[in-house]
């Protein structure tokens, strides 16, 4: 640290640039690897120099801070960077959410030819009369959509068709009624009740470390990660679910897209605060918190909350009124 | 930290944690791709001196429209003014540097990476993308060349670089001011850039989930953007445009900063209604998010729906207006000197006013219909695009090059580049808005022969244009490498603010103890 000012300006790095160099690595390794006849190796060391990098910057970062030069202000800039970054993930969700909300009740309708579509009210009717009789004949949009209009435009002018270039899914995952028993083996609330019960978990584990007790906190914040390991499974239990039983794929029309991407990106969330709080588990252990310095620990305390109330929304708008 | 630079080149320049440093690569990295978009800019232009095809086969000119304007946006503007944020906001505000200085660094090295693996498009099977810079499915999905997967990851690695940008920007701003230096005293480029970085860090996962339903609808069979299976093109153009829209205005925001803080400086007078700037800013900001379907006045919404983003569209022009105002208002009766920097200010009010009458003209949705994707809109972006951000971006580094390196450019040289791209820029740009009201549609690359004779005009004004930039370059090169040493911190006579403080050339740490601000 400097003698002269109380901020910590580091030295130059090798790091960013290696870091950069592991993105642009994984980014020309994932592109070449979806174009037919790819390969995922170069995407792999791509991301293998991206793991690497990672753990050497965070483990410099922890070292900084274990000598003490980590002044409150420049934590208080680590804390703006992740408030802002967990901002930007909140957007990212948002542009799902807002696709589903334009399919489900704008598009749907247009497609099964209601009238108000088009730029003025008189042409609107013609267009989507058009739209409903040339483009889609036969097309009733419901939520969760069974059939897509091109399902139902080929059997219009085949019958016997068995090809289709988007099949709808023969069940979706909607909510099965208020009785007890079939709330019971609804997997979606039992994974509602494993997110919730973490967050409360991760609170609790919070005000043990900042009680002093060690042991409370990592026993507490062991029993998170494993509800977001139970989480985790279930998730996939649902999917082989929807994939071997109710037909339901990434290729079953706009439902099953914007269920698996929600879903998915969610889980890709939830995989990832897993990891956080696994690793702030392990610092845990290992004595690096203390009561007054657990910055680490709260950062990923915040990312888990932030998942669970997407969560809340996924639960709410994809399954209860899916 | 009271080090001065490494004296190894390699590792100045590719290890940086300075904010100065990173400023300086950033701002060399956009020229490069300024000249780079330019380049295609020209191949267009050459293309379209006359009628018929001459020199490209048209599938390769819609990779020139398309190449233009994506290095023109992502590549040229916006790593111009993260530059000149990454120079100028710890100087202006106090800081030792920027609050994350390592990501700092990577949000740069992430940009060459990005635009070398999109121009490499260009070589592979397939050719480069295609479907213009709005890449609107399902030409961008169904129709595409395979090389769009490229596309779509340097997107993913723009905004990641983006997004680290402006998180940095943010909690430098949040966090790093020195003493006394409240929000109301910033300087009004600090605001513009803060103000932006939230624009950026709120529309820039938009753009990711854009590219990543792309993605899944051309490798993985999902149907976002394609009504047989129950999607829809048009959801594209929304959520294309819902980080669209808020983008023009991360274009523009900090370029209103620069003019800000140059315009009371050659004016020799404060900038009148200081914190009705700060205010127009935010309502611009705001506004930003709820007028994007003007972009899709054609595309069949409801009449409900026209009539609202015809109206919100039109109510931009109230802060605008109001920014407007207090630029004029600032030189009204000041001690008005015409240094380049000025002259370039000068040229952006009046310029960008008009690019922002032929704004006004575009929102009127029934008006739109005729208006819309004909050359027209190219000549009305433009002016707000070239004659905003570009002319504003060449006025910040005549303003500050002195300061930064030391040595004073040559204002003779300066003034010659100035008229030269005044005159060029509105011989190429003005003709448009005529080719467009009568009819010619953009991105094509021929044209019927009553559009000859302007788009001959525009295509002499362009080259002319072309030529203003190397000058530029020029003057510049010669600046850093012979220019007239200057010790005084203040260079200009009617500048104020925290950045004149310290010494000419700025030492490579500025502000290691936080002055204090009365």
């Amino acid at each position: 640290m400097s003698s002269e000012g109380s901020y910590y300006v580091p030295e130059q790095s090798k790091l960013p640039l290696a870091a950069a160099t592991g993105m642009g690595v994984m980014g020309y390794g994932a592109a070449s690897w979806v174009i037919d006849g790819g390969t995922s190796t170069i995407f792999l060391i791509g991301s293998l120099i991206m793991a690497v990098v990672m753990y050497r910057w965070w483990s410099l970062v922890i070292e900084e801070n274990t000598q003490g030069i980590v002044s409150d202000q420049l934590k208080h800039s680590y804390v703006l960077g992740m408030y802002w970054f967990i901002f930007s993930e909140l957007m990212f969700f948002v542009c799902f959410f807002g696709s589903l909300f334009y399919v489900r009740v704008l598009v749907g309708p247009w497609l099964g030819g209601e009238a108000a579509i088009g730029l003025f009210d008189d042409t609107a009717t013609d267009a989507a009369i058009a739209n409903a009789t040339h483009l889609w004949p036969g097309y009733d949009a419901t939520w969760p959509p069974l059939v897509t209009p091109d399902q139902v435009a080929t059997l219009a002018a085949n019958p016997n068709a068995t090809e289709f270039q988007f099949k709808g899914p023969e069940h979706a995952m909607s909510f099965p009624g208020w009785s007890f028993s079939q709330l019971l083996g609804w997997l979606p609330l039992w994974n509602t009740i494993v997110l919730l019960t973490s967050s409360g978990t991760v609170h609790i584990a919070h005000h043990a470390l900042k009680e002093g007790n060690r042991k409370k906190f990592v026993t507490w914040l062991g029993l998170t990660v494993l509800l977001g390991v139970i989480f985790l499974f279930l998730q996939a239990e649902e999917y082989i679910h929807a994939y071997q039983e109710l037909g339901l794929t990434l290729e079953s029309g706009i439902y099953g897209t914007t269920f698996f991407l929600l879903t998915g990106f969610h889980g890709a969330h939830v995989t990832l605060g897993t990891i956080m709080l696994f690793i702030a588990f392990l610092r845990g252990a290992k004595g690096q918190f203390t009561d007054k310095d657990h910055f680490g620990f709260e950062m990923a305390a915040w990312y888990w909350h932030f998942v669970d109330v997407i969560w809340i929304g996924l639960f709410l708008i994809v399954y209860v009124l899916g | 930290m009271a080090h001065g630079p490494s004296q190894n080149f390699f590792s100045r320049w590719l290890f940086s944690t300075n904010h100065k440093d990173i400023g300086t690569l950033y701002l060399w990295f956009s020229f490069a791709m300024f000249l780079l978009g330019g380049f295609f800019a020209m191949v267009i232009r050459a293309e379209l001196f006359q009628p018929g095809m001459q020199l490209i086969k048209p599938e390769f000119f819609v990779q020139m429209t398309t190449m233009h304007g994506l290095v023109m946006v992502f590549g040229a503007i916006m790593p111009a003014f993260v530059g000149l944020a990454n120079w100028m906001i710890p100087m202006m505000i106090g800081a030792p540097d920027m609050a994350l200085p390592r990501m700092n660094n990577l949000s740069f090295w992430i940009l060459p990476f990005a635009f070398t693996m999109l121009t490499a498009t260009l070589f592979m099977e397939g050719g480069g993308p295609n479907f213009g810079w709005t890449f609107y499915a399902p030409l961008s999905t169904t129709y595409a060349p395979d090389t769009v997967n490229y596309f779509i990851f340097g997107v993913h690695m723009m905004g990641a670089s983006s997004i680290m940008g402006s998180i940095n920007i943010i909690a430098t701003v949040m966090n790093m001011r020195a003493p006394g230096m409240t929000y109301m005293k910033m300087p009004l480029f600090v605001w513009t850039w803060v103000i932006t970085a939230f624009l950026l860090v709120a529309v820039m996962p938009v753009l990711a989930g854009a590219v990543t339903m792309m993605l899944m609808d051309i490798n993985f069979g999902t149907s976002f953007f394609d009504a047989a299976g129950g999607g829809d093109p048009v959801l594209f153009q929304h959520v294309f445009w819902f980080f669209g829209h808020p983008e023009v205005y991360i274009i523009i925001l900090p370029a209103f900063g620069v003019v800000s803080q140059i315009i009371p400086t050659f004016s020799r007078k404060p900038l009148f209604g200081y914190s009705s700037m700060v205010y127009a800013t935010a309502s611009i900001a705001f506004l930003s998010f709820i007028v994007w379907a003007h972009h899709m006045f054609t595309v069949g919404m409801p009449i409900a729906g026209e009539l609202y983003f015809m109206y919100a569209t039109m109510l931009i022009a109230v802060p605008t207006g109001v920014k407007v105002f207090n630029w004029i208002t600032t030189m009204y009766k000041g001690a008005l000197t015409f240094e380049t920097p000025m002259l370039f200010s000068i040229a952006f009010v009046i310029l960008f006013t008009f690019g922002g009458f032929t704004g006004m003209m575009l929102s009127i949705a029934a008006a739109d219909t005729q208006y819309h994707d004909t050359y027209f809109v190219v000549a009305h972006f433009h002016y707000v695009m070239v004659a905003g951000a570009v002319f504003s971006g060449t006025a910040a580094v005549y303003y500050w090059l002195p300061k930064w390196c030391g040595r004073m450019y040559d204002e003779t040289m300066g003034k010659v580049q100035f008229w030269i791209a005044f005159i060029a820029f509105n011989i190429t740009f003005m003709p448009q808005h005529f080719l467009g009201l009568a009819g010619m549609p953009r991105r094509y690359s021929d044209y019927g022969l009553q559009f000859a004779d302007w788009n001959m005009v525009s295509s002499i004004g362009a080259f002319l244009y072309g030529g203003a930039q190397l000058l530029f370059l020029y003057n510049v090169i010669r600046t850093i490498g012979w220019g007239k040493p200057i010790d005084d911190p203040q260079v200009w006579e009617g500048a104020v603010g925290l950045e004149w403080t310290v010494p000419t050339p700025a030492p490579f740490h500025t502000f290691s103890t936080p002055p204090v601000v009365k």
